[in-house]
């Protein structure tokens, strides 16, 4: 039976059902397909910090959203076309996400009376005429899951548990996914288990001549494929193109890469891809703590190695002390920092921009660490280059910061020509730098390279640079201990000089139509809704710039100037205006903050809203 | 996964030996000592710079790690590499230095209040693993460099600034401390007593792994005389046993030994009630730690009467640091990883 053919520009998934549903595999899945298939992807996982919570509960739901065009898009999107939910807590949780006329797609049999009870739905919501301004497809997809595996050998439970795999054959078969991927990851993740593996295969085959059957879709839809920059692609997730990016700068810096981590949410997934990789050269502690784990990193940078530490915003406030070691070591060390809600534990699994003043200020003296923040998950590729670029030839720490949103998110990612990466090695020190009036030579540990300032980077096993060196202050160029007034000044000024001077890119805008009065900045994460809503504003013909920061410390050289060319500033943060704070005190710049601390990205609809407000009233 | 790998057990030889013969002064630097005159740190620092020539290493190879207290400030002293870090965190910086390079040899220098209390973490971590790392843990009962609190060795009801009621805390015996993480070397020596310290530093030394050596100290500021029974001529030799491997465990005079009760316990008895065959022999590699822990437990913290001194535990047991590097020449037998194809991945589409 042919079915008509619908032609989409752009569609938004959201798969949701109980944390041991399976929703975040289905979601992989079907973003694997879809990015092989060659559309532009966005996606946004969105799952409770509890492993398994109750079942059937709303603590329990976990969500991903994808969104895939047949062209170029910037974010996840705003409000699903179409909702996967599972059970009666799965449509509860995201029932208030819909637009009016998105599909609903429900397992009817898990909409018992016992599950609606536990959400709290009084009567059965596919009954009482409250969607009524929803397409729902009543699809009793467990029942139908267990049927069509009865021949199979597995046992009923089993049966039930690959409904996932119907679901994601409807869904295959309704956008018209190809198949063959999924079969192959299917076959690689059960090569162990036969009988699961033909459960789901089977599974994945029924819901896909489900949705061929069916009278409940009249259509079937096409998202052509996005045109995009030739070359090899890849769908890139934000932790793993971090992890690949550290693996790339310590070859680009001939350096073997040391990673001391402790297992913290939502950085993990880096020590986890890190420690397979013994093969490029990549050393991994899991060490007893936070502290060990930077610690164990800058003894590895004292030693030659690249040093990392992997954390989120809780791990950052235990390594300060050692952040600021690093500091009056002047050694390199890379701090990464995936950032979640907080304060204290906060929102484990949430994304959120909350750390950045912790990064700025978040230690003892006066005490500057260069800040770097990737764009996009396949950006957190050259952001980690660009740090250990800088930690290396500053020797300094650098705080590359992530968060969970990029983390976890992925894209379609253009795989980079190896030979094209920067060479961003760095010499060790090797001989006496120093000469005394009486002609001898020594070796001076702080003698500093008159362009960058940093001080020589002498590994243990040199002969003739034996030195000291330690927390306590320093005299510049000999390294003794020193608690001279002058001198303490002086290094002070040149720590802080040192950071300053670093060569970091311009601020580049993006103004399309040149004659934009409101620039809407952002850092992070922030730059695919802030793209896209920039794009929503000038599709109304309302001019409208943006510029985005990387380097956060120091700020471009050109930011003063281009703050200075707009009559208003704009500034959207997943926090309450720390960006916006170092840009009024540093520029003394009106800047208009905007802010969200919802545990997930802004919508691209609602901060179009904020800028055509603002514009309108320039 | 059950299969085990055998990692062997690299150490010391593979730091590359001087070319020429030191001697105490090649490890001197020119820095002003800053410790009180009088202070126990100065004869360690003495013992430990006559001594390091023995071991014959690069210098450039040697490296000393501290945190914080007077005796970090050791490193200063020693004309090798040296990284005076943050309070309590010597053993994990020192950590990742040393599995990263086995090439150097590469010592501790912590004290009670340093390795005990604010790192306390750190150092049962680094024992439990067996990093390749000596540390030198001087006790003196007290801090120091905040002028006189008291510490996690002190004995209680010490009265100091923070106490002056008397401290509450019951006090940590760090040796117990270390053979409680199962450390591979566990040793005591007194800062007064140059030969036994010296002896005591070879051992550590030539251990695979990590080595811990308390140093009871002397803080003539503000804790002062704290180890003076086991350092006076007329009680020492009737307070103190010296471990030797193989031999009984007798008090110096020969007075009173160890001897194991029938519930399995350690006691000390009259050597001339019990005879000496009925005294325990001291046996220092037993893998397992619990007499050596028994042995610990022996001595009066208030009194120091029966207070072994001497290597309590020397056993063999790979170093972390050894069965890292074999892990990394492990992965790499096949040779380096491709970067290209790891960037690519195996599920990739072309736009062309």
């Amino acid at each position: 039976m042919s079915k008509q053919v619908v032609q989409l520009s752009r569609v938004i998934i959201r798969f949701a059902g109980d944390s041991g549903d399976g929703m975040q595999l289905t979601g992989d899945q079907f973003t694997s397909r879809t990015a092989a298939f060659g559309n532009d992807l966005s996606t946004l996982p969105d799952f409770p910090a509890e492993i398994r919570a109750p079942t059937g509960t709303l603590p329990g739901v976990s969500a991903f959203q994808l969104h895939f065009a047949d062209h170029d898009i910037m974010t996840p999107g705003d409000a699903p076309n179409v909702l996967v939910a599972m059970n009666p807590a799965a449509l509860k949780a995201n029932i208030k996400d819909l637009p009016r006329g998105a599909d609903i797609i429900v397992d009817t049999d898990e909409f018992t009376t016992r599950n609606l009870t536990k959400v709290g739905y009084a009567q059965n919501p596919l009954d009482d005429g409250s969607l009524d301004s929803f397409a729902i497809h009543r699809i009793p997809l467990t029942s139908l899951t267990v049927e069509a595996l009865k021949a199979s050998a597995v046992s009923k439970k089993d049966a039930e548990r690959a409904k996932n795999m119907f679901a994601l054959g409807l869904l295959s078969w309704l956008y018209a996914r190809p198949t063959e991927g999924t079969i192959t990851f299917l076959n690689q993740k059960f090569a162990k288990k036969p009988d699961i593996l033909a459960a789901n295969i089977a599974a994945f085959e029924a819901g896909w001549s489900f949705g061929e059957t069916t009278e409940d879709f009249s259509v079937q839809y096409e998202v052509k494929p996005a045109p995009m920059k030739p070359g090899q692609y890849r769908n890139m997730s934000g932790n793993l193109a971090l992890s690949y990016g550290l693996i790339a700068a310590a070859q680009s810096a001939k350096l073997p890469l040391y990673l001391g981590s402790y297992p913290i949410t939502p950085a993990s997934d880096i020590l986890h891809e890190l420690s397979k990789h013994k093969r490029f050269g990549i050393m991994t502690f899991q060490a007893e703590d936070e502290i060990a784990g930077i610690g164990a990193a800058l003894g590895a940078s004292y030693g030659g190695m690249l040093g990392v530490t992997t954390t989120s915003g809780p791990g950052v406030a235990l390594k300060s002390e050692t952040i600021g070691l690093a500091v009056a070591l002047e050694l390199p060390l890379v701090i990464v920092d995936v950032q979640r809600g907080g304060p204290s534990t906060g929102l484990p699994t949430k994304t959120e921009q909350s750390d950045l003043l912790q990064a700025m200020f978040g230690r003892n003296g006066e005490s500057p660490v260069p800040i770097i923040a990737p764009r996009s998950p396949g950006d957190c590729f050259d952001a980690a280059i660009e740090a250990v670029r800088i930690a290396t030839k500053y020797r300094t720490p650098v705080f590359l910061l992530s968060d969970g949103y990029l983390a976890n998110g992925s894209e379609p990612w253009r795989i980079p020509d190896v030979g094209s990466l920067p060479d961003i090695s760095v010499a060790f020190a090797s001989e006496h730098n120093h000469t005394n009036e009486d002609g001898s030579t020594e070796f001076w540990p702080f003698q500093r390279d008159p362009d960058t300032l940093a001080r020589p980077w002498a590994v243990p096993g040199t002969a003739g640079l034996e030195h000291r060196i330690g927390g306590i202050e320093k005299a510049n160029g000999t390294g003794n201990i020193s608690y001279d007034a002058d001198n303490h000044d002086l290094m002070t000024r040149l720590r802080q000089g040192k950071i300053d001077g670093i060569d970091v890119a311009d601020l580049e805008v993006e103004d399309p139509t040149g004659d934009a009065k409101v620039l809407v900045l952002g850092w992070g994460s922030t730059y695919g809704p802030i793209g896209a809503a920039a794009r929503l504003v000038r599709a109304d013909g309302i001019p409208v710039a943006q510029a985005h920061f990387r380097h956060l410390n120091p700020f471009p050289a050109n930011t003063a100037e281009v703050l200075r060319r707009y009559d208003k500033v704009i500034i959207p943060e997943m926090n309450l205006g720390q960006l916006a704070l170092l840009v009024r005190g540093r520029y003394l710049v009106d800047a208009i903050s905007y802010n969200q601390v919802r545990g997930l990205p802004f919508k691209a609809d609602e901060l179009a809203g904020v800028i055509k407000g603002v514009v309108g009233n320039v | 996964m059950s299969e085990t790998v055998d990692l062997g057990f690299p150490s010391l030889r593979l730091v590359p030996k001087a070319t020429e013969k030191q001697s105490a002064k090649d490890f001197k630097t020119d820095q002003e000592v800053r410790w009180c005159p009088g202070c126990g740190d100065y004869a360690i620092l003495a013992a430990v710079q006559s001594f390091m020539p023995e071991l014959g290493l690069a210098r450039e190879n040697v490296v000393w790690v501290s945190g914080i207290g007077c005796s970090s400030r050791f490193p200063y002293y020693m004309n090798t590499y040296g990284l005076h870090s943050i309070h309590g965190r010597a053993p994990a910086i020192a950590s990742g230095l040393a599995m990263t390079r086995p090439d150097l040899s590469v010592w501790v220098v912590t004290g009670d209040g340093d390795a005990l209390s604010i790192g306390g973490n750190h150092l049962i971590h680094a024992l439990r693993r067996n990093v390749n790392l000596k540390i030198l843990l001087f006790n003196n009962r007290i801090y120091g460099l905040t002028k006189g609190q008291y510490s996690p060795t002190s004995e209680v009801g010490k009265v100091t600034k923070s106490t002056p009621m008397g401290s509450l805390d019951h006090p940590f015996n760090p040796v117990s401390l270390a053979l409680g993480a199962e450390a591979s070397f566990v040793a005591r020596t007194i800062d007064s007593d140059r030969k036994h310290l010296t002896e005591t530093l070879r051992q550590a030394a030539l251990h695979e792994g990590t080595a811990l050596v308390e140093i009871y100290q002397n803080c003539n500021i503000f804790n002062d005389g704290a180890w003076d029974p086991l350092k006076d001529s007329d009680h020492r030799d009737n307070l103190t046993f010296r471990l030797q491997h193989g031999e009984p465990i007798t008090l110096v005079d020969g007075t009173r030994g160890v001897i194991r009760t029938a519930d399995g316990s350690l006691e000390v008895a009259d050597v001339a009630t019990v005879g000496l065959d009925a005294i325990l022999l001291h046996d220092a590699h037993n893998q397992d730690p619990s007499v050596a822990f028994a042995l610990s437990r022996i001595s009066d913290p208030m009194t120091l009467a029966n207070t072994p001194i001497g290597v309590f535990r020397d056993v063999k047991r790979p170093s972390y640091d050894s069965t890292f590097q074999a892990q990394m020449a492990l992965a790499q037998e096949g040779g380096r990883g491709d970067l290209a194809s790891l960037l690519a991945g195996n599920d990739t589409w072309t736009i062309s």
